[in-house]
This record gives structure tokens, C-alpha cells and sequence, in this order.
């Protein structure tokens, strides 16, 4: 057996680049998603952002004000500036829809998931109200 | 026409995506721990999973239920066990299957000395496998992944790649593609098992390379495998192969 030896970072930008010629070549407006319910609440959301029963997103990604958090994403300060909340729904949804290679959890998604544990099974990481509670947390992220 | 065309880009890179590759350059699980956890690790002295050893050691030489020992068959030294952790997991002619270094020191033990088998994570278990695995430190893993082995190690190649639990991410998300990036505040290591059985500071423990796995699943809130599953053992074989070249550590410090 023989290992192809790949840099990873190659291997992210051909995907990446395939998915973003596959999808903004084709579709005119960047891929949004309607709300999934009544408007959030920021402060709400910077809660299911920091804790491990909410989305936990802290694990991946920095945001202003936080003293540990990990890289595995990219920062997301400013996100409420260069994304509509529809956008940021769209990839705290599913980002997978964005870049099937994506290292993120879907969040709000429960079809087409192997092997989940039983004690989440059937459920989606986060419900429609801590989705809309981020969507207002990061859209406040200027 | 640019439908296809971008069809086809597609496909390329999914396919591309899909083959077996291996990190580049290959650094082992320390360089990934902190300096004082390192430390521990190099001086033997100070290596809680010495204790392991020393105990395996014990084990080695005490007689098995029929009065026969491990020493008898393969001398009090042990040097008969170099290299043996570096090609495990393997399949094994006399079993007919696949196994671990566990299940191989099972077999012996049930085999040879009168049985019974040892409840894999007991202590003894642990202590024997580290002392043995501890003979080949140093040594490049080499495990064959042809023939008999080959359909095991698809089948944990397959398993890697794939996105598993509530949280949707395959190993490769993490130990291929993000090794170096910090959780939280840990860092990612490129997954390589050579140090395994390791003393887990989290534990308070030494653990064996299942149970690390098992907590791999669990973190992704995925159903996890038993330890000493086929599953476990495929990947286990997958991921000795992607580590091919890289030193046995045995007993490893970790987090
Ligand atoms: C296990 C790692 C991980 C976790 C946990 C995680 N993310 Fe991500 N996130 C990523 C990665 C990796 C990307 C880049 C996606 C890509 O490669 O296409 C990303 C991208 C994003 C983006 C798009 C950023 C941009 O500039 O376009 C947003 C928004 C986002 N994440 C929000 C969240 C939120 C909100 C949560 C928690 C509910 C979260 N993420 C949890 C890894 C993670
Ligand atoms: C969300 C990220 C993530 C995913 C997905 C993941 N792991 Fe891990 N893994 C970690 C972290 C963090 C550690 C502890 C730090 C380290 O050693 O890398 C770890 C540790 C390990 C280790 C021990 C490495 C060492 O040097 O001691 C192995 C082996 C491993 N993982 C294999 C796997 C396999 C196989 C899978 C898939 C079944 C998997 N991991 C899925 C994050 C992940």
C-alpha cells in the first residue's frame, strides 16, 4: 500500500475552489437561508456560542472577548459585516451545503447522519430558537 | 457544457478527496503535547506508564494457570518481542483473523497457559501489552496491509472517512486536515497511534489505543464502537499504515 502524500492545505483549496466555481458560478445571489423562526436574542446567542450543552462553537472558532478559544475555523469578528444574517443561517444550518469537505458540524440537521449516538439521535445539535439566537449574536459582530 | 465541465471538476475532487493520503511531513503525537507533558514522556523515570511495564514485566515471569509462564515460551528476557507491537495489528495465521496486540497476548494466555482470557482495559491486560509493545520502542511501524489484511484495512480506511454522529465529522476533518489547530485550547495531533497504550493525564491511567478511539466517537456524539470490535481493529490497521515510519513510543504521555 502505497500513501499519496498530500499537503492539506492543497487539498482544502482544490475542493474549496470547486465548490465556490460550482456554486456562486452557477447561482447569481449567495446561498441564504429564511428565518427559522421569531428574531434572536444576541445575548442568548454568545451563550449557545460558549457552552458545551449549546453549539460550542468556541471549540473552532475566536470571536472578540474570549480569552481561549480554538482555531479549527476562521475568526469570526466582524462575520455581521461581510455575511447577511440569511447567509450566517445558512452555514450555522448545514455549511456542508456550502463545501461538502467543510470541518464543521451541521447544526440543524438530523437527516443523513450516520451512527449517532442514542441519546442524540433523531435531534438536531441546536434548535430553531438557538439557531435564530446565534444568527443575532454574530450579526452583531461588526 | 460548462454544466458537465463543472460536473467533472466535481467529481475530480471528491475523488480526490476520497484517496487514502497521509499528512505531510509525519510528526508523531508528542509534538503535539506540551513541554512538560513531553518531558514526561522521554524520562523514564518520571513516565507513570513505566509502572505498566514494570508490572507487565511481573506478569511476564509469573506462571498462568496451567503453571506455564510467557517467559518459558518466549525466554525472561523478552527481546523475542522486539518489532512484535511495530507490525500490529496483523492478521495472524494461527488465529485466521485479525488482531491487535491485545488479542494476541489473549490467545497466548487462553491458548497456552490455561486460559482465562484477561478483560481488555483491566490492569493486567494494560500491563502486559505495554511491556510488550514497550520492546519494540524505537522501531518503525511496519504493518502489512495486503492479502489477508488488505479488506481490513479498506474497511478502516473507509470508517476514517467517514462523517459520523450528531456532530458530522469524519477523523480525516480533524487529523488530516486541521493537525496543529487547537480545540478549545488542545492541540490536534496528526492521529497516530505509536504511542498507544498511553498514560492519559485525564484519566489518571493508562488506557489503550480503544479507549482513546472511543473517546474520538464519543466527542463527535457518535455510537462507539466496543473496544476489540472489528471496527476498532480496522481502523487500528488503517491508521498503523498511515503511520508506517514513525517510531514505536510505547508508553506514551498524553493529555
Ligand atoms: C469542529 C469545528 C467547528 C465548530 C464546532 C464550529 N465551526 Fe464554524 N467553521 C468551521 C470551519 C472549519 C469553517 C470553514 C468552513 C469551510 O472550510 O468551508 C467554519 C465556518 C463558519 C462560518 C463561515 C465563516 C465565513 O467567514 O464564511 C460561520 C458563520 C461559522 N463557522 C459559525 C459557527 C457557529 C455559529 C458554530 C457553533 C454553533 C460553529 N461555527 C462551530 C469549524 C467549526
Ligand atoms: C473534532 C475533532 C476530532 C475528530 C473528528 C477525531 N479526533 Fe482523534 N483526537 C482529537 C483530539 C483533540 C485528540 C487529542 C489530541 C491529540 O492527540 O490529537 C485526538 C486524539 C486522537 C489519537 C491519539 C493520538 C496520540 O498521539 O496520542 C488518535 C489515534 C485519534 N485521535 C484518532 C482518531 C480517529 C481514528 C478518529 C475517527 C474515528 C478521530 N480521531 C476523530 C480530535 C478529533
Amino acid at each position: 500500500m502505497s500513501f499519496e502524500i498530500v499537503d492539506s492545505r492543497v487539498s482544502a483549496c482544490i475542493a474549496g475552489f470547486a465548490a465556490s466555481v460550482l456554486l456562486f458560478g452557477c447561482a447569481t445571489t449567495p446561498l441564504e437561508q429564511a428565518p427559522l423562526g421569531p428574531p434572536g436574542d444576541a445575548v442568548r446567542g454568545r451563550e449557545v456560542f460558549v457552552s458545551r450543552e449549546g453549539g460550542h462553537c468556541v471549540l473552532c472558532h475566536r470571536v472578540p472577548g474570549l480569552a481561549v478559544a480554538g482555531d479549527v475555523g476562521p475568526a469570526l469578528d466582524g462575520i455581521g459585516a461581510r455575511l447577511s444574517p440569511g447567509e450566517i443561517r445558512y452555514r450555522v444550518a448545514d455549511i456542508t451545503r456550502l463545501n461538502p469537505e467543510a470541518a464543521m458540524p451541521a447544526f440543524h440537521r438530523t437527516e443523513g447522519l450516520e451512527r449517532v449516538a442514542p441519546a442524540y439521535a433523531g435531534r438536531p445539535v441546536l434548535d430553531a430558537r438557538q439557531v435564530e439566537d446565534l444568527v443575532a449574536y454574530l450579526g452583531s459582530l461588526r | 457544457m460548462r454544466a458537465a465541465a463543472l460536473l467533472l471538476a466535481a467529481f475530480a475532487a471528491a475523488a480526490f478527496a476520497q484517496e487514502a493520503k497521509r499528512p505531510s511531513p509525519l510528526k508523531p503525537g508528542p509534538e503535539f503535547q506540551s513541554p512538560d507533558v513531553r518531558a514526561l514522556q522521554a524520562d523514564d523515570f518520571a513516565n507513570p506508564g513505566m509502572l505498566w511495564v514494570a508490572r507487565g514485566g511481573e506478569l511476564w515471569r509469573a506462571p498462568g494457570a496451567n503453571g506455564k509462564r510467557c517467559a518459558d515460551c518466549h525466554g525472561v528476557d523478552a527481546v523475542s518481542m522486539k518489532g512484535v507491537s511495530a507490525r500490529h495489528p496483523r492478521h495472524d495465521p494461527s488465529l485466521g483473523r485479525l488482531t491487535d496486540l491485545s488479542g494476541r497476548i489473549d490467545a497466548c494466555r487462553t491458548r497456552y497457559q490455561g486460559g482465562p482470557a484477561l478483560a481488555r482495559e483491566s490492569p493486567d491486560a494494560l500491563a502486559l501489552e505495554a511491556f510488550v509493545a514497550h520492546q519494540s520502542r524505537g522501531l518503525p511501524v511496519k504493518v502489512s496491509t495486503e492479502g489477508p489484511a488488505r479488506a481490513a484495512f479498506e474497511r478502516g480506511r473507509a470508517l476514517y472517512f467517514t462523517r459520523v454522529g450528531q456532530l458530522n465529522l469524519a477523523c480525516t476533518h480533524c487529523h488530516d486536515e486541521r493537525w496543529g489547530r487547537t480545540l478549545l485550547a488542545e492541540s490536534i495531533s496528526q492521529g497516530h497511534a505509536t504511542g498507544w497504550p498511553a498514560y492519559r493525564l485525564e484519566w489518571q491511567s493508562l488506557g489503550s489505543l480503544h479507549r482513546r478511539l472511543r473517546a474520538c466517537f464519543f466527542g463527535v456524539r457518535a455510537q462507539q464502537p466496543a473496544a476489540g470490535s472489528e471496527d476498532l481493529l480496522a481502523l487500528e490497521l488503517y491508521l498503523a499504515g498511515r503511520a508506517g515510519g514513525l517510531a514505536v513510543e510505547v508508553p506514551g504521555v498524553r493529555r
